[in-house]
């Protein structure tokens, strides 16, 4: 019985006819692959990517150097240094991350009292050289102008689960 | 003697403890803000709260007497619900601020709340605010923080004696305030920095700069007084973030003056870090240690021992005084000197230049002569336990020197020499004062002894201690203020002149007309520099101060907070500070600075290690051994020399704020002595 069942198949060819049959099937099927880098595939609101620092809309900068960040960082990427500004706030002269110590496991953000250090949704920033991986407080600040609308968005989405 | 139940446990305790120490002794933690050991009682903050039982409601521990037969419960639902219940008040009108507050992470607030605390507040309603005041330079306020516990006032009113602080307005409103709006003129106003339990009152100098997680602490001593308070170094990476006092009951208790605290930015400024020479157009050109040191030993070429001479300073560590008298000694020069204000004490009775009540012997003293001295600025924790005495009653307390203003009463009974001659002789009214108290004790500052009848100013003093029963078989009277840090340590090495040795006014004036070839500074500031003519100078030393811009070669050491080095005290306590950062640059340990050197001038010293030198220091003083430890003093009359004829006593500091090289580098202190010592007398609140 085994001897006929396996000859009528092969002889047949069931086998190929099913696999191609399958092969047809996707062709027809919506593609999952995207064009990268023309198109870009979908982003939590959590996605943790390139790390940003934030403004309040009158411009002024949100960090006020607690140093909470720094703190919990398990990788040590974040070094801060802070005094009295002029004007007598608390701010800091100095606030870089490691981005090659990073591990993105998004405890900065989640450690921020005012939503300053966050990781956005930018996660195209190779780069040719380590230097460039090392973040200042002006590239960061640069993040934050240059992503605030969507991560304004994306905290927005994810406030009504925390 | 009281016996009561605390938690199911019976306990005995002295009658008049408190409830709250009480429950301590017990070993059931009583979470508090208002209550201090060593202010006094106020019973403001109600977080102390225990049951007890046949009680309607809850005692407030700190200020309930402990009594016969109280059942008294710490951990029942009741007092859980109590310390909840004053948690949530105190927090109403507590800004939440922590991230930004200095005080965020070592704050007793935050941590109680932590402990004791509801998980949420149900306050909606707005705020209070209040407008943060002027204490001076040295204290930030952020009144907004206050939660009225009234430490600060209390501790300003009766530890510091300057009651500048108080409570203004009632209730809600309560805002505590400096009433004429000035600085704190108080040289112990930063202990109130770390008296509040919150982030109202921080230090202005530290603000924002670190946070405590990221201190690094070192226990340490401090050196820029001869009181020799304890103190922790916190540093970060390089970098000293600040200096608290460290608990030393026999010493320090737990305060420290405001110089002792706030002069560590000096160490970043003015610093010696690379060896200077100074060129063929006088000028300092940085060199390296091979280079300095050949200077130096081209220059020592064939040089006559005994045209050496060596001043030791204020601030210098006994090791790396050992390893200078030993180069000395070495070279063959007699000339040697720790004193570099002339005192006139003498190094062979060791009993005659100690504090020898010791500090905290202050307190069963019951009669105080001052001579010469301020002790308010030579020493505030001196001070400080001085009046401490004097609030516990029957302690009079007389003044021959100056006119200050003390944190107690003094009789003020002369300016100088003849007042001290006419109690000696027993001819001044004080003498029977003296005569009818039992434990009498006399502090003799360096304002009388560094000067030219200095020796016998000394005589005249060891004269009223011995006629007036100073000394006694197991009290000593005889008290000695110094004013540095190195001097009885100095002494007990026996860094004085040798066999026609010269002083340290005499190596200045012989190093003017020519006869000294060569004198080494080792941290010495305080000596006239323009009166040393062409004589080759070499300065060890930490700070461009006075002494390196006079140097031909200048070598660079260490501060007190980048050294392992012992010091004594004035009361001959020797005790260890500790390495709390690398000295800045090219910059060395100093007795290795020393030892290297004696190599090049071809007597090497016998000991290349710490532990070794150390062994050569107490084999020349045996009490560098006990650490932390005082060895009684043998008494002698000390007979005085010359003519007790000069002026009026003079203090010797000018300006508490700036006394050394360190402070005198210090932007801090150069803000305190704008505010306080610059400040017009005569200025009030309505002046433009």
């Amino acid at each position: 019985m085994s001897f006929i069942d396996r000859s009528t198949k092969a002889l047949l060819l069931t086998e190929l006819v099913s696999g191609l049959a399958l092969t047809f099937k996707y062709m027809f099927r919506k593609k999952v692959t995207i064009n990268y880098p023309y198109e870009k595939g979908p982003l939590s609101p959590r996605f943790r990517g390139e790390h940003a620092l934030r403004r309040y809309p009158n411009g002024e900068e949100r960090c006020i150097a607690c140093k909470l960040c720094e703190a919990i960082c398990p990788a040590l990427a974040i070094t801060i240094e802070a005094e009295p500004r002029e004007d007598g706030s608390r701010r800091t002269t100095r606030y870089d991350i490691d981005m090659t110590k990073c591990i993105y496991c998004g405890f900065c953000q989640e450690a921020c009292p005012v939503d300053a250090i966050v990781e956005g949704p930018n996660y195209e920033f190779a780069t040719e050289t380590r230097e460039e991986l090392f973040y200042d407080k002006d590239k960061l600040l640069a993040n934050g102008d240059r992503w605030e609308k969507q991560i304004a968005a994306n905290l927005a989405a994810d406030a009504p689960y925390r | 003697m009281p016996t009561l139940t605390i938690d199911g446990q019976e306990i005995t305790v002295e009658p008049g403890t408190t409830l709250l120490q009480a429950c301590e002794e017990a070993g059931s933690e009583i979470p508090r803000f208002c209550y201090h050991e060593r202010l006094s009682i106020a019973g403001n903050c109600r977080m102390c709260l225990v049951e007890m039982e046949k009680s309607p409601k809850p005692v407030a521990s700190c200020a309930m007497p402990a009594a016969d037969g109280m059942v008294i419960h710490t951990n029942t639902e009741s007092v859980k619900k109590a310390r909840e219940g004053v948690m949530e008040f105190l927090l109403i009108n507590h800004p939440l601020d922590c991230p930004i507050c200095d005080q965020g992470g070592e704050c007793d607030l935050q941590d109680q709340a932590m402990a004791y605390g509801r998980d949420s507040s149900r306050f909606a309603e707005n705020k209070r605010a209040v407008e943060g005041k002027d204490f001076g330079p040295l204290i930030k306020t952020f009144m907004t923080r206050c939660i009225h516990c009234t430490r600060c006032v209390r501790f300003m009113e009766e530890v510091a004696g300057a009651p500048d602080l108080g409570g203004l307005y009632r209730g809600e409103d309560m805002e505590i305030a400096t009433v004429l709006e000035k600085g704190l003129d108080s040289e112990l106003s930063g202990n109130i920095i770390d008296l509040c339990p919150v982030g109202a009152l921080t230090s202005q100098p530290y603000a924002f700069n670190a946070r405590s997680w990221e201190l690094r602490f070192t226990e340490s001593v401090d050196v820029l007084d001869a009181a020799g308070s304890n103190i922790r170094v916190d540093a970060r990476g390089r970098q000293v973030m600040r200096v608290l006092p460290r608990l030393n009951e026999d010493v320090n208790e737990e305060w420290l003056g405001d110089k002792s605290r706030f002069a560590y930015d000096g160490l970043l400024r003015q610093r010696l870090d690379r060896p200077y020479l100074r060129d063929a157009n006088g000028k300092l050109q940085p060199a390296s240690w091979e280079q300095a040191f050949a200077a130096i030993a081209d220059r020592a070429k064939g040089m006559d021992g005994r045209r050496f001479g060596a001043i030791a300073g204020d601030l210098v560590d006994c090791e790396s005084m050992t390893a200078l008298k030993d180069l000395t000694d070495a070279l063959g020069s007699p000339h040697i000197d720790c004193r570099q204000d002339g005192a006139k004490l003498n190094a062979s009775q060791r009993a005659s230049y100690l504090f020898n009540t010791t500090i905290a012997g202050i307190e069963d003293a019951d009669t105080c002569l001052l001579i010469g001295t301020n002790p308010r600025w030579e020493a505030p924790v001196i001070n400080q336990r001085i009046r401490k005495r004097w609030l516990m009653g029957g302690f009079a307390i007389g003044v021959i020197g100056e006119q200050r203003e003390l944190t107690y009463r003094a009789d003020y009974l002369g300016a100088g020499p003849a007042t001290l001659a006419e109690i000696a002789d027993g001819q001044h009214a004080f003498g029977n004062v003296l005569e009818a108290a039992e434990r009498p004790m006399l502090i003799l500052g360096m304002g009388a002894l560094a000067r030219e009848d200095g020796d016998a100013v000394l005589g005249a003093a060891s004269k009223i201690a011995e006629r007036y029963g100073f000394i006694g078989d197991d009290w000593n009277g005889f008290n000695v203020l110094h004013t540095a840090a190195a001097r009885v340590g100095g002494l007990d090495l026996g860094l004085v002149p040798g066999d026609g040795g010269l002083d340290t006014a005499g190596m200045v004036a012989a190093a003017g007309r020519g006869e000294l070839d060569m004198l080494y500074l080792l941290g010495a500031d305080e000596i006239d520099m323009s009166a040393l003519g062409q004589c080759f100078v070499i300065y060890q030393g930490h700070h461009g101060d006075a002494g390196a811009h006079r140097a031909d070669v200048i070598l660079p050491g260490a501060a007190y907070t980048e050294k392992s080095a012992t010091y004594v005290n004035t009361e001959g306590r020797a005790q260890r500070g500790r390495l709390a950062v690398f000295p800045p640059g090219d910059a060395r340990e100093d007795w290795t600075i020393v030892r290297a050197l004696s190599a090049v001038l071809g007597h090497a010293l016998p000991y290349d290690t710490l532990d070794a030198v150390r062994a050569r220091m107490t084999s020349l003083s045996p009490h560098m051994i006990e650490r932390n430890q005082i060895a009684r003093a043998a008494w002698e009359l000390i007979e005085g020399q010359g003519r007790l004829d000069g002026p009026a006593f003079a203090t010797p500091i000018a300006n508490y704020y700036m006394t050394d090289p360190i402070s005198r580098a210090s932007e801090t202190m150069a803000d305190c002595t704008a505010s306080f010592v610059s400040r017009p007398e005569a200025l009030t609140g309505t002046d433009a």
